[in-house]
């Protein structure tokens, strides 16, 4: 579903000229009182100048060029007779994906499903790491995973093979997962009672960090061969994170990646996550990872 | 790009809060402590209202300071980034303002 507007189809943002591609038409009855149209190529002002608490280059800022009919006083009649009125809202801007997270959340704590939401920048091994999980634990336990790409079902293809039901949610654009998405594939997937649900959110170590999902569980897989500043230069997501796992720990004999470091430095943005040492493909420190996901931890408050 | 499901957010949450009259300006806290940064939700604010009611409105960005307790020495502190250390050496703070996404308000024709 479009947010914009409410209906079906997804948005667009076309990063050079700032709009929004909408890929549908719709019926509109607004009119443009100050006749623009609204093609931000052009640089322009203001008119009315209000100041932005940080001082920031607007590239897009916007030129109302004959200038809205309106002031910046609350409390104004218009030139054409109408009062404009100030309405306090106080609302939390992402209070609907909480709602929505605290309902799947709700579902799954009935049914006593573990879901975890596996978050990582690209390449780190997650979905090899998910593989080996679901081979390795299929005697004990039920697994399904919901996987988010923006594109392709190439890792929905290796998790089915691997043996668990799996449903693919392609974000096109969209840079997270939300609860919404995880509502719909939820529906889809059905996961039996008692399983364990991994949610694969879209390899990204900055937007998911923001959007509760409803999950019992965050883990956050790093690897040896990105640095290990990592948490430092994404603070967000290791604040986020339950358990910290650092994956492809059999490549370091020939990597330069200290992991002390790396271990420091996740206790500079989180003291109480745990941190697992694995290779995905060689089996160290997997047992831990296993006895991790069966004990099913609280999730950390922070 | 989480700023744009963050203008999606804005828009979705006022179209069905005001369920009439045209927008003409909207007004936010981002806390500084977020993540969020406030010219991109201008970006991308001005791309998600185009064709509805808050096509035009102005978006006002009241940027909340971040705040935060020393668990260890109790002391409350400014917070310019979330890993702040304590003078006391103490690593992590209690986050106790900064992390706000709201709409304060908005102004309706």
């Amino acid at each position: 579903m479009c947010a914009t507007c409410g209906c079906s189809g997804t948005i667009a943002l076309d990063l050079d000229t700032g709009l929004a591609a909408h890929a549908h038409e719709h019926e509109h009855e607004h009119e443009h009182a100050h006749g623009h149209d609204h093609a931000h190529e052009h640089a322009h002002e203001h008119g009315h100048g209000h100041a932005h608490a940080l001082e920031q280059a607007h590239e897009h800022a916007h030129d109302h060029e004959n200038g809205p009919p309106y002031v910046l006083d609350h409390r104004h009649m218009h030139e054409d007779g109408t009062a404009a009125r100030t309405v306090q809202l106080e609302q939390e801007i992402l209070g609907k994906n909480r709602l929505l997270a605290e309902r799947n959340r709700g579902w799954l704590e009935s049914r006593e499903i573990f879901a975890v939401n596996l978050m990582s920048s690209p390449g780190s091994g997650k979905t090899t790491l998910l593989e080996r999980s679901i081979r390795d634990l299929a005697t004990q336990l039920t697994v399904s995973v919901v996987e988010g790409d923006q594109e392709t079902r190439l890792d929905a293809e290796r998790i089915r093979g691997a043996g668990a039901r799996v449903v693919q949610i392609n974000t096109g654009t969209g840079c997270h997962l939300d609860a919404q998405m995880l509502g719909r594939a939820l529906h889809e997937l059905q996961p039996e009672a008692r399983s364990l649900l991994f949610v694969e959110n879209v390899g990204n170590l900055v937007c998911p960090a923001l959007f509760d999902l409803g999950e019992a569980a965050r883990v956050v897989i790093a690897s040896t061969t990105e640095g290990e500043d990592k948490p430092l230069k994404y603070p967000h997501m290791f604040r986020a994170a339950d358990l910290v796992v650092l994956n492809k720990v059999d490549l370091l004999p020939h990597l330069t990646f200290d992991v002390e470091r790396f271990v420091a430095h996740v206790r500079l943005v989180n003291g109480t996550a745990g941190i697992l040492h694995v290779s995905a493909t060689r089996g160290d420190g997997l047992a831990e990872w296993y006895r991790w996901l069966t004990a099913r931890p609280a999730r950390n408050a922070g | 790009m989480h700023e744009l499901a963050i203008s999606e957010g804005i828009v979705e949450s006022i179209c069905e809060a005001v369920p009439e009259g045209k927008v003409l300006s909207v007004t936010i806290e981002i806390g500084q402590l977020t993540g969020v940064v406030p010219d991109a939700v201008h970006f991308c604010f001005d791309a998600c209202t185009r064709g509805t009611r808050l096509e035009g409105a102005r978006l006002d960005v009241v940027d909340v300071p971040g705040r935060g307790r020393c668990g260890s020495c109790q002391r409350e502190q400014d917070m310019s980034e979330l890993i702040t250390r304590c003078a006391c050496g103490n690593p992590f703070l209690e986050v106790l303002r900064g992390q706000e996404l709201r709409i304060r308000s908005v102004e309706v024709n």
